[in-house]
């Protein structure tokens, strides 16, 4: 029996999220004296699993087809989840974490939870904490399987250091199943994704128009942050659809929020609640946003923003 | 061609939520439903398809009779007919199940699914509906295209797209982008009074197993108030996302 985690990588190299996740099988697998199996695919460098408690890395490589491929993945790691006995599949959730999850679920006969935030309170049977209704709720579901797959939200559980003695696997690659095949990857750009950023900068609509978004994507650059914006902006087309935050955009669950000239509407509140810290900054000491963050100026953008920028640059 | 939507009714953006019974259940007194959004840009898509392939477009919902003025709308916006599996389901797997069932009896060569409800947020049901049946699964669907029995789809991950071919039957996760906000149907007084007209049939499920259970619902915990900063001390603000938070 094992615990078994799915750790993405990019170009080779393991992303943040892959630490969280290792760090969490960590724990769980501590707590149930079991091991830590991690598998991943094409991966380059390893090394940084040892200090996170991974016992055994499958590495898969994937030969001429590179690209996340939902059935092909989802076939490898039903076969190794069988020839390891996992009980507990722990999935991100990225974008393709929470593409792999639900397949893998019918594949290998499990339970399915996503959104989990905390390590199961309970074991036989699996029982954790999950968010629901975007963000306004959590509940807590009790797994009704032998085996369970969860996705786990990224920075609920943070990094926690472990050294361990890593064993590496290649694995097999396995055949596709069905038609469906991914023909080129467009990457919007060099620039860290929504889902992986630690910070998040967005703006709405009180940045008035697309030519003063240069105030966003410079605090994002000093910070190393990932930009967004609000539903309306999105939809007026200043910015692309693939940066719009809360209910029916993308979820955030950053460690800071920065929300410039953003109202705080109760939608766009919904997808980022679960960023821990979250700062305002708008001319209307009413806008709803100030109670849902954490800190907060009135103030105008166009004078609060040029400041905070230069301000932390010079601090590095 | 025929399409199956999947339509899932679910609480109104602005809603408050609440439970009752000791916090085992959603209260749903005073919530308005609404077709989910990510459903809605995947019917609207269905109905272009009518519009251009001449497809056939079923809408399907489970859940009990309160779901129904959820299924007409959907009538009223374009489908030809509904289909309610009259249970109320307590997971996700419990709908594919049901789903399944259906999917025995009616062949349909698209089914479209929301990438994820925004009430439980599973995003499960179509990747799950999909692999029982055998068929490829696309999540994060923004584009759609069919010649023939061939697709030509397009995928949103984090940071980037991705183009992909596939053919039929699929099973594909619907979300803005597939068609925009502007372009979703508003229902006229034509599709209203033609809705009332349209087959809407009620099934009764046999039971299916669940695999989850959920247990308790819990509302996040009340923040404190907002730390305000003066706009002239932003040497303040940054202190304290570096010393306080320790975000920065
Ligand atoms: C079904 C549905 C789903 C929705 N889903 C989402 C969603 O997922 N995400 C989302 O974001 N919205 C969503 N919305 C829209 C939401 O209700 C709000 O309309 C939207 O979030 C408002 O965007 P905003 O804050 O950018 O604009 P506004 O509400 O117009 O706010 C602009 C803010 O900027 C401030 N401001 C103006 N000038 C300045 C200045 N110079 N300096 C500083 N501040 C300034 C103003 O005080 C104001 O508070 C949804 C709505 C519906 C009906």
């Amino acid at each position: 029996m094992t615990i078994l985690v799915v750790i993405e990588s990019e170009l080779g190299k393991i992303k943040k999220s892959g630490l969280e996740l290792a760090s969490y099988g960590r724990k769980i697998a501590d707590d149930k004296g079991l091991k830590l199996t991690a598998v991943g695919f094409n991966i380059e460098d390893s090394s940084v699993l040892n200090k996170y408690g991974v016992d055994k890395l499958y590495n898969v490589e994937t030969g001429e087809d590179i690209f996340f491929d939902v059935d092909r993945y989802s076939e490898t790691i039903t076969k190794i989840i069988k020839e390891e006995n996992a009980i507990l599949i722990v999935v991100s959730s990225s974008a393709d974490g929470r593409y792999l999850g639900p397949v893998l679920s019918i594949k290998t006969q499990s339970a399915y939870i996503p959104n989990v935030v905390e390590v199961p309170s309970q074991y036989e049977p699996i029982q954790v904490k999950c968010s629901c209704f975007t963000n306004k709720a959590f509940k807590t579901s009790k797994s009704l399987k032998n085996r369970t797959i969860i996705s786990l939200l990224s920075n609920s559980f943070g990094l926690n250091e472990k050294a361990s003695s890593l064993e590496l696997i290649n694995h097999n690659y396995e055949n596709r199943t069905v038609n469906l095949k991914v023909d080129s990857v467009d990457k919007v750009s060099d620039k860290v994704s929504i889902a992986d950023a630690q910070i998040v900068v967005s703006g709405g609509r009180g940045l008035k128009g697309p030519e003063n978004w240069y105030l966003i994507e410079d605090l994002a650059e000093v910070l190393g942050a990932a930009t967004a914006c609000s539903k309306p902006v999105s939809d007026m087309g200043w910015r692309p659809h693939s940066e719009h935050v809360g209910q029916t955009g993308k979820p955030v669950a950053s460690n800071l929020y920065i929300a410039v000239g953003v109202s705080g509407a109760i939608q766009h509140l919904a997808g980022i609640n679960s960023s821990k810290i979250k700062v305002v900054i708008n001319n209307d000491p009413e806008a709803p946003f100030f109670k849902a963050a954490d800190y907060g100026i009135v103030g105008d953008a166009f004078d609060v923003i040029p400041k905070l920028t230069e301000k932390l640059k010079m601090r590095k | 061609m025929n399409i199956l939507v999947c339509i899932s009714s679910v609480p109104d953006t602005t809603s408050k939520i609440n439970f009752k019974n000791d916090n085992t259940i959603f209260e749903t007194e005073g919530v308005q439903f609404i077709i989910n959004p990510n459903d809605e840009f995947g019917l609207t898509r269905a109905i272009w398809l009518q519009q251009s392939h001449g497809a056939n477009v079923t809408v399907v919902s489970v859940g009990d009779s309160s779901c129904e003025p959820i299924l007409r709308k959907c009538l009223a916006i374009g489908a030809d007919q509904a289909i309610r599996i009259d249970t109320i389901p307590k997971d996700g797997f419990q709908v594919v199940a049901y789903l399944t069932s259906l999917l025995e009896i009616n062949k349909y060569d698209l089914i479209i699914t929301g990438r994820e409800s925004i009430d439980y947020n599973g995003g499960m049901v179509g990747g799950m509906l999909a692999t029982k049946l055998k068929i490829p699964y696309l999540s994060n669907c923004i584009y759609l295209d069919i010649k023939d029995d061939n697709l030509k789809l397009e995928r949103e991950f984090d940071g980037g797209k991705e183009k992909v071919s596939a053919s039929l039957p699929i099973v594909i996760g619907s979300q803005k982008g597939l068609v925009e906000e502007k372009d979703l149907i508003i229902p006229n007084m034509r599709g209203i009074m033609q809705a009332r007209q349209k087959p809407l049939e009620v099934l009764s499920p046999e039971q299916v197993e669940l695999s989850t259970q959920d247990l308790s619902f819990e509302k996040p915990s009340e923040k404190g108030p907002v730390r305000l900063v003066d706009a002239e001390n932003i040497d303040e603000l940054i202190d304290l996302l570096e010393n306080e938070a320790k975000v920065i």
